[in-house]
């Protein structure tokens, strides 16, 4: 592990902007200090807090491959006062950053099994570094199913990297939309409903999955009645975070301090408490 | 804990003129808007002497009676909390120029050096716990750290506990105690006597200071008053928990009826989060200079109770009065306990005597117990 991230944010340079979709944009920053832009590491999962000046800090997760030295990326979707700031951020502007903060994915752990990575909505985004780490060292890991789910047909981004992925040797990649039009050619409906069109035995695969928590209730009962041991099933948790080192008391599920004991949980922590409202 | 010696009540200036002399800020209890309360004390004569409280749930009361005591009162609102944890502190400061760089600065604060005088055991026990929250690990509080490291403590055992009190079954009180292997978590420990003090050092800088006091030695008399004060201390307590550690029951119980039952008496004011020693919740917000030339970050403590705890991106998690009670609960009582290794309660009493409308955690407790899952 990496010594504790600065507490005070540092500041860093817009280097990109990217509209993926009409709310959602990508943001690529490099930090204005080359030696602390060096000296940054993280891994897929963690997330940072960044800053707009005057306006206040937000937790994002990092979406950029963890080995390059190239700009870090964060995709946002503009819901409140801070993204909508951010939303107006032109190339060469200067926001503070201060992180990488919280447990990741258990990558390591992972490595030479059968991988089902499974998100809804803006949560494709803390696991698209995953399969970009994946998709780099390809033989390294088995056969991976890709599914992701959305609302509305319009609201996929990555359109083209889902393609790309789908090409790629034992890669399956399998998209749904509950409300979609004629140009549509995947599955009209939840995500849940595709796990059973995965081409591989889910009995000893490993399961990552982030999006909104009833889709990752329903998909977390759908995988163990397929036979999935739920000490193999991992996801990553979003609550109300200001500190994000464990202090402010916010992010609370139970004992756990989702900023950093997770975000990303192994189910078998959650269980008592996913889905009991209020926690 | 080694007992030094006997200080008469008219040599108490002593301490503080020994205290002053190491470069001290003495603080010690007052009565301040009707309620003892921490400020800082001049001379040993503004202690709250004859001073006796009366609480009960949703009831503080003091009266003053001729009793020469100094110390013969429960805890009023305050813990040690706010000088160490400040209820609202600046973290750090953006700057930006003209064209756009942003500057950082942490706001360090000045370490003081603050000697508190007439620290409770309960008290104590909850600075362990905040300690173990904001020193942790990597990720230690620099602001809190700051406070913390001169902080000379004076304790004075509980001889009056108030009925709201519940320390002996948390474990925590009424007096001082040393558990094997650890310290008593100040510097020296006072027993309150009818003409004086009984002083006991707990710390080498404790022992330093109490050597200037010029002690008199301890009587037989002295022994036997305190002995029988503090077996006093422990029986007048009516109040309790069922255990040490509740997570047996109330994790069983998140479906309760009783929660909410009790959130249709808790006006979710958060009165109970700021008295209690050890809530460590806080918010933090952006005050941005209105010429746009700065921006300070700040924080303030905040309170599970309100509606902005638990808000992530257009939904609230505890939107309802039950949930929060039961977070503070389920939090304070249970997780505590896997997250610092022992219950968040010390058994102060003082979210039972400031609840507005008297709601008492032990009642709730009890209640929550006593029907099956």
């Amino acid at each position: 592990m990496n010594a504790a991230p600065s507490s005070v944010p540092v500041a860093a340079e817009i280097t990109r902007r990217t509209q993926e979709s009409p709310s959602v944009f990508t943001l690529g920053l490099r930090l204005c200090d080359p030696a602390q832009h060096r000296a940054y590491h993280f891994v897929p999962g963690q997330f940072n807090m960044l800053y707009l000046y005057g306006v206040g800090e937000i937790p994002i997760s990092i979406v950029s491959d963890p080995d390059s030295d190239d700009e870090l990326e964060h995709t946002i979707r503009v819901v409140g006062r801070v993204t909508r700031g951010f939303d107006a951020l032109k190339v060469g502007d200067r926001i503070g950053i201060r992180g990488p903060y919280g447990r990741g994915w258990p990558l390591e752990q992972v490595r030479g099994q059968d991988l089902l990575l499974l998100t809804g909505g803006l949560g494709c985004a803390p696991l698209v570094s995953v399969i970009n780490y994946v998709m780099q060292r390809r033989n390294e890991y088995g056969r991976v199913a890709i599914l992701q789910g959305v609302k509305h047909m319009d609201d996929l981004i990555w359109r083209d990297r889902y393609d790309q992925w789908s090409a790629l040797p034992d890669t399956q990649v399998l998209l749904a939309a509950d409300v979609a039009g004629a140009s549509w050619s995947w599955h009209v409906g939840l995500v849940t409903e595709l796990i059973d069109q995965i081409a591989f035995d889910l009995q000893d695969a490993r399961v990552m999955i982030c999006g909104p928590e009833p889709m990752m209730l329903a998909s977390v009962r759908k995988l163990c009645e397929s036979g999935v041991a739920d000490v193999h099933i991992w996801m990553s948790m979003e609550r109300n975070m200001q500190c994000a080192i464990g202090q402010c008391g916010h992010c609370q599920i139970g004992p756990h301090f989702v900023c950093k004991d997770g975000p990303v949980f192994c189910y078998p922590e959650l269980r008592e408490r996913l889905g009991v409202k209020g926690f | 804990m080694t007992t030094l010696g006997f200080l008469a009540r008219e040599y108490l200036d002593r301490l503080l003129a020994a205290l002053r002399a190491g470069g001290y800020r003495c603080v010690g209890p007052n009565v301040i808007d009707g309620a003892i309360q921490y400020c800082d004390l001049p001379n040993a004569q503004t202690l709250p002497s004859g001073w006796l409280d009366n609480q009960a749930p949703g009831r503080y009361h003091i009266d003053h009676t001729d009793t020469p005591r100094q110390f013969a009162w429960a805890n009023g609102p305050q813990a040690l909390k706010p000088f160490l944890f400040a209820p609202r502190e600046t973290l750090w400061c953006a700057e930006c120029d003209a064209r756009g760089a942003l500057t950082f600065k942490i706001a360090s604060p000045e370490p003081q050096v603050l000697a508190v005088i007439g620290v409770r055991a309960c008290d104590l026990a909850a600075l362990r716990l905040q300690d173990a929250h904001f020193l942790q690990g990597q990720n230690r509080d620099v602001q809190y750290a700051a406070r913390r490291e001169g902080m000379f403590l004076v304790a004075v055992n509980c001889t009056h506990p108030a009925a709201t009190c519940f320390c002996v079954s948390t474990g925590d009180g009424p007096e001082v105690t040393e558990a094997p292997g650890t310290n008593a978590g100040c510097d020296l420990i006072l027993d309150e006597v009818d003409d004086g003090f009984i002083v006991h050092s707990a710390s080498e800088r404790g022992a330093s200071v109490a050597g200037k006091l010029e002690l008199a030695p301890v009587t037989p008399e002295h022994r036997t008053v305190i002995a029988q004060q503090q077996q006093q201390a422990r029986a007048v307590q009516k109040r309790s928990l069922p255990a040490r550690d509740l997570r047996p029951i109330l994790d069983k119980r998140l479906e309760h009826p009783r929660w909410a039952e009790v959130a249709a008496r808790c006006l979710s004011c958060g009165n109970c989060t700021s008295v209690c020693p050890t809530c460590f919740c806080y918010s933090e917000q952006e005050q941005p200079l209105l010429d746009g030339s700065g921006s300070t970050h700040a924080r303030a403590w905040d309170s599970c109770f309100t509606q902005g705890h638990s808000y992530i991106h257009g939904i609230t998690i505890r939107a309802d009065t039950h949930l929060r009670y039961r977070q503070w609960l389920t939090h304070k009582l249970a997780a505590w306990h896997d997250q610092y290794g022992r219950s968040g309660c010390v058994g102060c009493g003082r979210c039972i005597s400031w609840c507005p409308v008297g709601i008492d955690i032990t009642e709730e407790v009890a209640a929550l117990a006593a029907t099956p899952p």
